[in-house]
This record gives structure tokens, sequence and C-alpha cells, in this order.
């Protein structure tokens, strides 16, 4: 069998997910770490022989103790992990890290998401603007301005105007009960079940999951009228609420 | 305590100093002691529509920094002695402004004047920023034309999220609209915005509307404001405007061609 090497190129970068244990240091008493990681080790001795582990230094850091990353490797390798990345650590902490050649903030916050395969435009949310707190809906009553923009991560409802410039993201549906002129985006984590709804359709953009429209394929008969977009098959639905 | 008024538009052209000027003057006419500052310093313009450039010898970055009082850089007008100017510096730019600076100067400023009204710049950048920050009140200069009612509409934004009161949570900053350079002939024929148009964007309480009028770039010239010409549509529109915010009741002109305008222009009341 012979092998097309054009299909083959000698160096690839591919994704890929790995569960790798994350090793939470709460104390900058090195001793005791190394006695309770003996501890813990001797109970899984193979399940731990030669692990990567990744560094949590949240912990420590919050408490404010002063903690020598170069020495807690030390300690760590004694005991047969191999750091592979450290997190939430100081910029002292990163420089050590780095000098010892473990990457920085390999890991991403305990919260993974599931990774939506679509193109997502936007999904974190700025510090400027009004964002709800977990899976509730946001509601604003006054106009949103050009330039704002606007997370929820449940549903939004807006009782005003969307200005032309303005981008409305919700991690559910969205509601306009006014002239929706900026973008517009539900299910922006992936939800394909998240509609938006609004009384006069003059976006700019509208997504629903990563699908996305922009106005030159929304525009034309609908104007001035509420309408849905839903979508089905992988393609956005526009349809006038009955 | 003084009520501090921003004069802002996100864009460049539409009028900003022309009502600034005009309002300031309107207020002290009124009897209110009323200052107005040039918060677009590198750009310094107000001292010349209000006809003091041959006085200005201190200006805001010198009481900034330090280098004189406010009392020096006041700048008393000609037209009437309740109204004072602030002088822009012309050599420095906008960073020269800090926050601590401009809180500062008004909380000075507060203690004597019944009004102070900030001219911003043009822009959303420092000037623009620590211009409007302050402010109790907005007047938000239009034009009929669509990148100017999108700029304002931009600027909106920034007034409720970028203001103090935004930042403290307290009562939001009350916006006004005054729609400037509007033509009514040209909008019946379909060259400009309508105010219905600027309206169905902005939706904002509409404070006036002012005339594309000749006399406007006259007064300019002549370093007056355009305000003290009573003859003038523009000057009229600025009358009113002046007491409507002072709460009285005007009923809106300039709008349309019949029922304002040529009336107006031809000796019509």
């Amino acid at each position: 069998m012979t092998i097309n090497s054009h299909s083959f190129p000698a160096v690839e970068f591919k994704s890929s997910t790995f569960s790798v244990p994350v090793l939470s240091i709460a104390s900058n008493d090195l001793i005791l770490i190394q006695q309770l990681l003996d501890e813990k080790i001797k109970l899984a001795p193979e399940f731990f022989k030669h692990s990567p582990v990744v560094v949590d230094l949240g912990e420590v850091n919050k408490k404010q103790l002063a903690l020598d990353f170069e020495d807690l490797a030390t300690v760590i390798r004694k005991t047969g992990l191999f750091t592979i990345g450290i997190r939430n650590s100081n910029e002292a902490q990163q420089a050590q890290a780095i000098s010892l050649g473990i990457p920085v903030n390999t890991a991403p916050t305990s919260d993974v998401r599931v990774e939506n395969r679509k193109p997502k435009p936007i999904t974190a949310p700025a510090d400027d603007e009004f964002v709800g707190s977990d899976s509730t809906t946001v509601t604003i009553t006054k106009p949103i301005r050009s330039g704002q923009r606007i997370y929820s991560f449940g549903d939004l409802i807006v009782l005003a105007q969307v200005g032309a410039g303005a981008e409305i993201l919700a991690e559910g549906n969205i509601h306009v009960y006014g002239t929706l002129r900026g973008r517009a985006l539900a299910g922006v984590q992936g939800n394909t079940e998240a509609r938006i709804f609004c009384s006069d359709l003059q976006a700019e953009l509208i997504s629903i999951a990563g699908n996305y429209k922009i106005s030159d394929d929304i525009h034309g008969a609908i104007a001035n009228t509420p309408v849905q977009i839903y979508l089905q098959k992988n393609t956005l639905v526009v349809k006038p609420i009955i | 305590m003084a009520r501090i008024i921003v004069v802002t538009s996100g864009k460049g052209g539409v009028g900003k100093t022309t009502t600034s000027a005009a309002i300031s003057m309107g207020l002290a006419k009124k009897g209110h002691k009323t200052v107005v500052i040039d918060f677009d310093v590198g750009l310094r313009n107000l001292d010349l529509i209000m006809g003091c450039e041959r006085r200005v010898v201190y200006d805001i970055i010198n009481v900034i920094n330090g280098e004189a009082t406010l009392n020096q850089a006041l700048i008393k007008d000609k037209n009437c002695n309740l109204l004072s100017i602030l002088p822009a510096s012309q050599t420095r730019n906008k960073d020269a402004l800090t926050l601590e600076g401009v809180e500062k100067i008004l909380e000075e400023l507060s203690k004597d004047f019944k009004y102070i009204v900030c001219d911003s710049p043009a822009g959303i950048e420092t000037g623009a920023h620590l211009a409007m920050y302050f402010a109790d009140d907005a007047f938000v200069v239009t034009n009929p034309e669509v990148s100017s009612v999108r700029d304002s509409d931009r600027m909106l934004g920034l007034l409720s999220s970028k203001s103090r009161r935004a930042e403290r949570g307290e009562e939001p900053i009350k916006e006004y609209l005054l729609l400037s350079r509007y033509s009514p002939t040209r909008v019946k024929s379909g060259e400009m915005l309508s105010l219905d148009d600027v309206q169905d964007i902005l939706s904002l309480h509409l404070l006036g509307v002012i005339p594309e009028s000749k006399s406007v770039l006259t007064s300019s010239n002549a370093g007056t404001p355009v305000i003290l010409d009573e003859k003038s549509d523009a000057g009229q529109a600025y009358s009113d405007i002046v007491a409507r915010y002072l709460g009285e009741t005007r009923p809106h002109r300039f709008i349309d061609e019949k029922s304002g305008f040529f009336r107006k222009l031809f000796g019509g009341k």
C-alpha cells in the first residue's frame, strides 16, 4: 500500500483535549505539602506514577502567603509527579515557572464550557456591560445605544430600541420590544434552540448559535412587522409572529 | 449647588461651540450666574466665538497645574457681567486634562456659579470624557444627517455608562436633543433627515430645533454669540431652547416650512 506523502505532512498541529489532575496548593509550608503528597500517593502509587499535574496556586495566593515556586516544583518532582503547568499564579511565580520550562495558565478555569462547533463571534463579556448573574433573565428598559454591549447568561429582554452599532448577546433567547437596528446574537454558547424576537427587524446582524445573517440578507418585506428568528437545519429562518 | 451642563455630540462640526456660547449667554441674560468652559484643549475656539480671544492670559491647564488661580483664568464676558469664560489651552493637548484637576475646578466653580456649561471637544477620548464625566445635564447637538445621529447615539451610550452619576448609581444624566443646522426645505426634498427620522433613532427629549442660518457664521466671525442676534432665526431658536430648559413652555418652531421657517424669514410674526 502506497502512502501519498502530500496527505501526511511531517509536522501538523492538532487540537486535542486532555484530562489532567489539578493540584491545588493552599499552604506555603513545603514540608507539610511534601508529607501530604506522599500520603496521597501511597494510596494509589501506580495511578500517580509519572502523572502530569497542573498546579493551582489560587488558594495560596488568595491567602497572600509567600511561596517560592521553584522550591515547590522541586518538592512536587520528588514525589514523582510532573508539573506541566501552573495557573492562578502571580507574576513572580510565572517568571519562575517559565524559567523552569513550565507553561503558565495552561488549563482553562474550572467551568469548562462545551465547545460549539460553529464559529462564535463573541463569547466573553467585557467589563463595561450589563451582565446578568448566572442563567437569569436580564431586562433592559432604556434604549441600547450605539457602541454598547449587553451580555446575558440567560435570556435578554429589551423594552426599547437597540441602536445601530450596539450589540446584544445572550446565551438564551433575545426579545426586543422595539426596533432592532444593532447586532443581536442569541445562543452564543451554542444553544441552537435559542430564538430572537423583535417588533421591527432592521438589524445589522442576527445570529443564533454562531449561524448568522447580515442585513443585506435579512431586509425585505418583513420590515415593520414583529418577527421571530430561529434555527432550522443550520439555517436562520425569519418569520412573522402570527 | 451649580448645575453642570455638557454640550456634546461625538461628531465634530455640528455646532457644539456655537451652542455652548449661545446657551451660556442665554442663561446669563436670564439672570443666572454662568460660566462656560472650553474643554477642547489644543483646538481652542470658544474664546473666538465669545469674542474674548485677546483677553486670554491663563487657561484651564494653567489652573490644573497650579500655575494660576481660577479667578486669574476666568474672563468676564463683555456683553453680560453674569457670564464668565474659562478658556482652553492652545499649546497643550487633551492629556494635560486630569480627572482630579477637572473635579477640583468644577467644585470651586460650583460655589460661585449657578450653571456651568462644558463645551466638549469632538470624539470620545479624554477631553470629551472629562467634559461629560461630572455632568448633570447633557445637551446632545445633532445634525440631521446619519453619521451625526449615530455618533450622538454612541455618545448617549457613554453618558449613561461612563459618567460619575452612572458610576455612583445616582439618577442618570438628563439628556436633551438639540437638532442643529435644520433646513425644512431640504427635509421636504428628501436631502436631509427629518426630526421624526432623528427621533426614531435617538428618542430623546427635544429641547429645540436650530435652523440652518447665515447668522451663525456671521456671529461667529464677529465674536458674538448668535443668541444676541435677536432678529435671526438661529438666535431665536437658542432663546427658546434656554427658556425651555429653564422650564418655560414654548411651542417648537423652525420644524416645518410653513409654520416656522419662511414666516420667520419674511416677517411673519
